[in-house]
């Protein structure tokens, strides 16, 4: 028996403006530790919406969600706050690296916030993972000043920093050309292999779907597949 | 941590936008530096104006009023105890201006712990004659030593040697106006008709200057011996007891206590001179309206633009709030960027505004009406640079409350759907 790392029981999404239309109907799935699952689907199917919810940043809807066997549903904005910062890293479309900041600050703020380590380990855990990922070079860099593909691998390393249960990515690939999509799906590959990295990535690119373990197909605010 | 880490972040959005903060910043700057500067000034002006009457104003003045008497005989008469009386046409009796009992009075009041120092006066009136023209004029004797010391009568001489009104027999200090008009030069001899028809020459040792123009014209001054040789009156007539207190605000109730005591009438600095007090609050109000009005604009600068960074800034806030920042962490952030610019800007503020008062305090400022101002008056007090710079920290505080709330309520997952 695998270890859950993530549950939905009956997840159900109204939205209301400016007509009510169900985007999401009774949703039920489990993703298991070390698992790299895909969420495919066409656009409005309502994949983004589940990823929102998922991720404990959408609180507005109906059914049960547990992460690490805990009971997310109905908690304050705080706890869920410290729960996103402590167990959940986010890799989006666009990389909302904050420009203020080098690369190296952006990578360990999530770090910081935690507070687990002190401000030197943080710093030498946000190098390790630049170098995992290729870019130490970069870490002195303002954020603004490298290109999109380095950006989204900061995302990534960003998103790492705090050894997340689960990575939640929303079509990360989405906003880059054939050579950085490969490295950044090379990069999940990696995770999930050598390190066992839970990640859960919406995505509508059947071949980056295809190459994962597992494909969540929706349609219609259903799963058709799993 | 969390707070070095806030810290942190409001330091680098601040610096990342210098520019914008920069703006804001000076125009905390520039209120608080206005407000002070303002305050200072009209301050130094009201104590100035004060000063000019407060300073010279005994705090509680003994006397005897010419009045009459409030007991009249038929009140007194058994007969007509129960009728209610009208008497028309009443006079005031026999009542002299003189204090009875000056000696021991003086001596009481002297050896009252409250009492910096009294000093004694009378007043004649008289007429100085200029060829055939008689010119009404007042002679007030006084204890030279003691009004200088009380008084600050000496500064008041402008030509001449004060002393001299007691060193030198039968001599006057006269008036500016006065002298102008009777063309009398520093030792030449006036000749003076007392009310009972006596005649004195008097020599001119000083002038007299008060900075106010009228009253320059009426009063002289001579010591109280000479004074008291012009009315024929003994050496222990006096009609007025000026003393002066430590503590200006005790006047009333001295005054009260002293007319049970000697059966005298006895006035203070306040009911005499309400109207400065007036006059000054009025002045300090419009000050601090005008300050507070800046400070308000200032403020207003400081919401226009912390909103406008915070529409900049919505990816970030989105990001934060995704990475596991509370709302309560973004409002913090905001409002540490508002308190900054509140912070640093006022106190340079109040930096600049001490730099203006002293630039200030040296302009000269000439004026025949008063002698004793050479430059601007300025007032230091620290209580305006209190006010100035919790005041700097209030507005930018309210300024920043509402965009920081703004910043707190931004739900991440709108912003990052919609790119």
């Amino acid at each position: 028996m695998q270890e859950v790392i993530l549950e939905a029981r009956n997840i159900n999404k109204e939205f209301h403006d400016p007509v009510t239309v169900q985007v999401l109907r009774d949703i039920t799935f489990t993703v298991n530790k070390g698992e790299f699952v895909s969420v495919m689907g066409k656009s409005g199917c309502g994949k983004s919406t589940l990823l929102y919810i998922l991720s404990t940043m959408d609180t507005d809807y109906s059914g049960e969600l547990h992460i690490d066997k805990e009971l997310m549903t109905g908690r304050p904005d705080a706890e869920l706050a410290r729960i996103r910062n402590e167990k959940i890293g986010f890799v989006f479309q666009f990389h909302y690296l904050l420009n203020e900041f080098t690369v190296l600050r952006n990578v360990m703020l999530p770090g910081m916030k935690l507070g687990r380590y002190s401000e030197q380990e943080v710093e030498h855990r946000a190098l390790e993972r630049l170098k995992m990922l290729g870019i130490e070079q970069l870490a002195s860099q303002s954020a603004y000043r490298i290109s999109g593909g380095e950006k989204q691998r900061v995302a990534i390393a960003r998103a790492l920093i705090n050894d997340p249960h689960i990575i939640m990515g929303d079509e990360p690939t989405g906003n880059l050309d054939k050579r950085n999509s490969d490295i950044v799906f090379d990069i999940f590959k990696e995770l999930t292999e050598v390190h066992n990295q839970t990640l859960l990535i919406v995505t509508h690119d059947p071949e980056f779907a295809e190459n994962s373990n597992r494909i969540i197909e929706m349609e219609d605010g259903r799963i058709i597949r799993h | 941590m969390n707070r070095r880490l806030i810290l942190g972040i409001a330091k680098s959005m601040l610096l990342a936008r210098w520019r914008q903060t920069l703006v804001a910043a000076v125009g905390v700057t520039f209120s608080i530096a206005m407000f002070i500067t303002l305050l200072s000034f009209m301050n130094g002006l009201n104590d100035m104006l004060d000063s000019l009457i407060l300073n010279r104003t005994p705090h509680v003045r003994l006397y005897n009023q010419v009045k009459p008497s409030e007991n009249q005989p038929v009140n007194m008469a058994t007969e007509y105890q129960d009728s209610y009386n009208f008497i028309s046409s009443v006079k005031a009796g026999i009542t002299r201006q003189e204090i009875y009992n000056s000696g021991p009075i003086m001596q009481a009041v002297k050896a009252d712990d409250r009492v910096l120092g009294a000093a004694p006066k009378l007043t004649a009136q008289v007429f100085f004659n200029e060829g055939t023209i008689d010119i009404t004029g007042v002679i007030n004797g006084v204890d030279v030593e003691e009004e200088s010391r009380l008084f600050n009568f000496q500064d008041y001489v402008t030509s001449g040697n004060a002393i001299d009104a007691r060193n030198v027999a039968n001599s006057i200090i006269l008036g500016k106006g006065l002298a102008d008009i009777l063309v009398a030069d520093l030792g030449d001899v006036v000749q003076v008709t007392t009310a009972q028809g006596e005649r004195f020459p008097l020599k001119v040792v000083g002038y007299f200057q008060s900075g106010i123009q009228e009253y320059d014209k009426v009063q002289c001054y001579a010591s109280i011996a000479t004074t008291q040789k012009l009315l024929g009156k003994p050496a222990n007539y006096m009609t007025d007891i000026q003393v002066k207190l430590h503590d200006l605000n005790q006047a009333p109730a001295v005054a009260r206590e002293y007319a049970q005591l000697f059966g005298i009438d006895a006035e203070d600095i306040q009911t005499a001179n309400a109207q400065f007090e007036t006059g000054s609050n009025i002045r300090s109000l419009i000050s601090y309206a005008v300050g507070v009005t800046l400070l308000v604009v200032a403020g207003f600068g400081i919401f226009n633009i912390l909103n406008m960074m915070i529409y900049e800034k919505m990816d970030s806030i989105a990001i934060l709030k995704a990475t596991g920042f509370s709302g309560r962490d973004v409002n913090r952030i905001f409002l540490l960027i508002a308190m900054s610019i509140g912070f640093f800007g006022g106190m340079v503020g109040l930096v600049f505004g001490f730099i203006f008062s002293v630039i200030i305090d040296n302009i000269p400022f000439n004026t025949a009406a008063l002698p004793t101002i050479e430059t601007y008056p300025i007032n230091y007090s620290p209580v305006f640079y209190l006010i100035g710079g919790s005041f700097s920290l209030i507005t930018t505080y309210l300024a920043g409350f509402f965009p920081a709330r703004k910043a707190s309520k931004v739900d991440p997952v709108e912003i990052i759907r919609g790119k």
